[in-house]
């Protein structure tokens, strides 16, 4: 009896100072003073302009990494495919790996002085600095969510209808359409909130490859640590509020989606 | 498994429906490449560019080396206190049940949702010079240790929390009725069935830890020698135009990733091989 | 139980999408105007704010929008340099510009006006806490023991460089040789725990608590006074005057070289003034008093900025190189 609550004091204690309090400090802190000077703070354009480049980005990378995740996912359990162990260690990499890494890494593929750099410059193609580049670190970085989401969920469903549906006559696409997709629709729900989330989340794969601009090309998480830096700390704290807000919100919507994604 | 009905000429293999395009599946693979594989393919070759000498100067300097330490033995601290932590919260979420427990649940998820620069603020605002409570370990290893703790928090939880729901209960009531301290029927006989989902959510932690940027750059101030850690290190090398030397050090970072990867890999296979 | 189909998801992030996409505000190019890139070193953000908005009041600057981006003075023009786009650049110092000249990314002739492409000036200063309760006044009081002295990363930082070179020009002021001023740098950088990449983030290095004096432009520690920061400034008598240039692209659009003219015009000089900068217009005053050190010097004194950038900041043989070396901290190499 004791012990129980010894436990429960100790998991729940940590739980709340490590967690909460950071989190419920910044909330008090921005509201303090009333909510007008959290709305005049995200309203201000810059703030604005950043909100709606980090929505662009994920409305742009997460049904890319989407449709991405279930080709691969099935790709990986229904067929045997070579490098198969090669893509999944690829696919496990964006959990282990620096974001700034990451950065460093499309920089040298993308930049002007990178692999690609003479080529895409002859086309008049900026990657790095501009919107590509962000896109396409913020797609590393959410690469695998939806793939290791659906693989169970592909394994446990099983072939059977699949194959019967093959030997009624169905093609390739219709079976993957009516009999699939259905089959791993909570899989794929659930991978695309947790893309969404880590797609709004990103910063330190963005920040490298984005550059300073500031009004027209600052993700969310860039502008919270630029006027952080520039003593606006009422624009840093309002947005943080947003993102995390979002981040509370995902977090409800993953526990409402989880049973259903395992069933 | 069925066979194909001999009278259907409309079959066309053993399982079609699982029968991917091969424009999907190159696709699927050229996608890959673009993001992924090219990219850390140019990294890989920029960390050679100066020769097996010119990668070994860049490691080998006097700051690189002192993040590196830094960097691995605060990954390790961190580690060992979200496993023993985690693992308790895991049991209490698994084990226990009282009023409130879903949402504490859903909390612990918190840090993989959370932007690393919001809770580099957030941290700040709290532990900084203006803090409220006191606590001011802005530009020291402790900022560092507290940052590292939030972001880590999950992994070993949810890594621990599914062994948990499956395991079969018997030989702990079997042991409990002859006697055993709670304690002994924990330490000898379930901790050995957790320790493969402990040590590969620890490890991905220690890999987490490796890399964090946003998080730790605000309160770790930067100091070389005293508060550097490679990732903000890189960054810096980066911004000082020193691509190579950036892409040496990322490449240890890199070579790190991948035998952690490994490591869990090898973890989990002997996890499954130890279920009955 | 509810069933909340694939479609209605879709259908929804549609909605969200459509409602960000509303919310937006408006465009950042206004229809019938041009659009000007502004890249600059770490400084101006807030005077650029109030500067963009007057010339947007001018007959000039109508419709003329902007899109803004400050760093650190030597990354900024590496970036220019490797591609990033820009129209109108303020450096922290001429070679940054002199960089793009080179690559054919600015007129050589970007330095025939009256001003020598030089738009505002600051000194170097010495930033201490509210009170100055270490008493620090002098170069030397930079090195008694225990002062942490915070300045950027030169290899980054223009305002590093400015910072050095004052540090440096002072000891010879003082009658030192030059080999002895070169022990100065060597000594004074024993001081110095942690280098930032931008004189900004010195600045909020220094506000965060780090550090005992931190040396920056004159503007810095005006602005983080009117921020709220708890700082006083002391300006020694030897230092350097800071010259910081503005230039156009080859490739700007007529708007970027009507703000560069409307930069220097009373009106705008007075703004700079305002936010603390020293107008290069003679004339022009503002809110702040700009003393005259009695022993100021340029860079010109110093030999110029050719010979300064190759003998401190060569990246490998640098002066400076060596002092980083000393310390532990590597440079670009």
């Amino acid at each position: 009896m004791i012990a129980r609550w010894g436990l429960r004091i100790v998991a729940l204690g940590y739980l709340a100072m490590l967690l909460l309090v950071p989190v419920g400090m910044i909330l008090y802190h921005t509201f303090k003073d009333g909510f007008a000077p959290f709305w005049d703070a995200i309203t201000q354009p810059d703030a604005l302009h950043a909100l709606r480049l980090t929505i662009e980005i994920a409305l742009i990378v997460v049904p890319l990494n989407t449709i991405f995740g279930i080709i691969i996912a099935i790709m990986l359990v229904r067929h045997r495919v070579p490098g198969a162990t090669l893509i999944s260690a690829v696919l496990a990499l964006p959990f282990a790996l620096s974001p700034v890494v990451v950065g460093l890494a499309l920089i040298l593929t993308y930049g002007q002085t990178g692999w690609f750099g003479a080529d895409l410059a002859r086309e008049g193609v900026t990657v790095i600095f501009s919107l590509p580049g962000m896109v396409l670190a913020t797609m590393f970085v959410s690469l695998p969510f939806v793939a290791r989401e659906v693989m169970p969920v592909l394994r446990e469903v099983g072939e059977e209808q699949e194959q019967a549906a093959a030997t009624l006559g169905a093609g390739a696409f219709t079976t993957f359409r009516r009999i699939t997709l259905p089959a791993i629709r909570w899989g794929v729900v659930y991978g695309v909130i947790l893309a969404t989330a880590r797609c709004i989340g990103e910063y330190g794969a963005v920040a490298v490859v984005s550059g300073n601009v500031i009004g027209s090309s600052e993700t969310a998480t860039v502008y919270v640590n630029r006027s952080y830096e520039s003593f606006d700390k009422q624009g840093a704290y309002s947005v943080a509020v947003v993102l995390a807000l979002v981040a509370l919100a995902t977090v409800l919507l993953m526990t409402l989606f989880k049973p259903r994604s395992e069933a | 498994m069925s066979q194909p009905a001999a009278s259907a000429p409309r079959v066309r293999s053993l399982n079609p429906a699982a029968a991917l395009p091969g424009l999907a599946a190159g696709t699927a693979v050229l996608y890959l490449s673009l993001v992924v594989l090219l990219p850390l393919a140019a990294l890989v070759w920029q960390a050679q560019a100066g020769g097996w000498d010119g990668f070994l100067h860049a490691i080998r300097a006097p700051d690189v080396q002192a993040a590196l330490k830094l960097s691995i033995s605060v990954a390790l601290i961190v580690v060992v206190v979200n496993s023993v932590f985690g693992t308790i919260l895991a049991w209490v979420l698994v084990r226990d049940d009282f009023p409130g427990k879903s949402a504490v649940n859903a909390v612990v998820d918190l840090p993989f949702a959370l932007p690393t620069i919001v809770v580099g603020v957030i941290l700040l605002l709290l532990y900084g010079p203006s803090s409220p409570i006191g606590i001011d370990v802005a530009y020291t290893r402790k900022g560092i240790v507290l940052a590292l703790m939030f972001e880590t928090l999950p992994f070993v939880v949810r890594s621990v929390q599914p062994v948990l729901l499956e395991l079969d209960r018997e030989m702990e009531q079997a042991a409990a009725s002859l006697g055993a301290a709670p304690l002994t029927v924990f330490r000898r006989i379930v901790l050995p069935n957790l320790l493969p989902a402990i040590l590969s959510g620890g490890a991905l932690a220690f890999a987490k830890a490796l890399g964090e940027y946003g998080s730790v750059v605000l309160i770790s101030g930067n100091v070389p020698f005293s508060t550097q850690v490679v990732p903000v290190l890189i960054r810096g090398r980066i911004e000082s135009d020193d691509q190579a030397g950036a892409a040496a050090i990322s490449l240890v970072l890199l070579g790190l990733a991948l035998l952690i990867l490994l490591g869990i890999s090898l973890l989990q296979r002997w996890g499954t091989r130890h279920d009955r | 139980m509810y069933r909340i189909q694939l479609r209605t998801i879709a259908l929804g992030l549609l909605a969200v999408a459509m409602l960000a996409a509303g919310c937006g505000g408006g465009s950042s190019s206004s229809g019938g105007g041009s659009s000007v890139r502004l890249v600059a070193y770490s400084t101006p953000a807030d005077a650029y704010a109030e500067l963009i908005k007057a010339f947007g009041q001018t007959s000039a600057g109508k419709g003329v929008s902007f899109s803004q981006s400050y760093g650190p003075s030597g990354s900024q023009s590496r970036a220019v340099d490797a591609g990033q786009p820009a129209d109108f650049v303020h450096f922290a110092l001429e070679p940054d510009v002199k960089r793009l000249v080179d690559d054919g990314k600015v007129s050589s002739s970007w330095d025939q006006n009256q001003y020598k492409g030089v738009l505002v000036d600051s000194v170097v200063s010495f930033v201490v806490r509210k009170g100055n309760p270490k008493g620090i006044h002098t170069w030397d009081d930079l090195l008694k023991p225990g002062i942490e002295v915070i300045t950027p990363n030169p290899f980054t930082s223009g305002g590093a460089r400015w910072n050095i070179m004052a540090a440096y020009g002072a000891q010879l002021k003082e009658g030192k040789t030059p080999a002895q001023a070169v022990q100065y740098l060597y000594q004074l950088f024993k001081h110095v725990p942690v280098q930032d990449g931008s004189a900004s983030d010195a600045l909020t290095t220094f506000t965060n608590g780090k550090g005992d004096v931190l040396l920056s432009y004159e503007n810095e520690a005006i602005r983080a006074q009117q921020g709220g920061a708890s700082v006083d400034y002391v300006i020694p008598d030897q230092t350097i005057k800071i010259e910081t240039v503005a230039a156009v692209t080859k490739t700007a659009p007529p708007a970027a070289k009507k703000f560069l003219q409307y930069l220097y015009t009373p009106a705008a000089q007075k703004i700079w003034a305002d936010n603390g900068y020293r107008p290069v217009v003679p004339g022009v005053t503002g809110k702040y008093q700009f003393p005259t050190p009695p022993q100021l010097f340029t860079i010109d004194d110093l030999g110029g900025w050719d010979k300064v950038m190759t003998d401190f900041f060569d990246p490998s043989k640098g002066i400076m190189a060596k002092v980083e070396q000393s310390i532990g901290v590597s440079t670009s190499s």
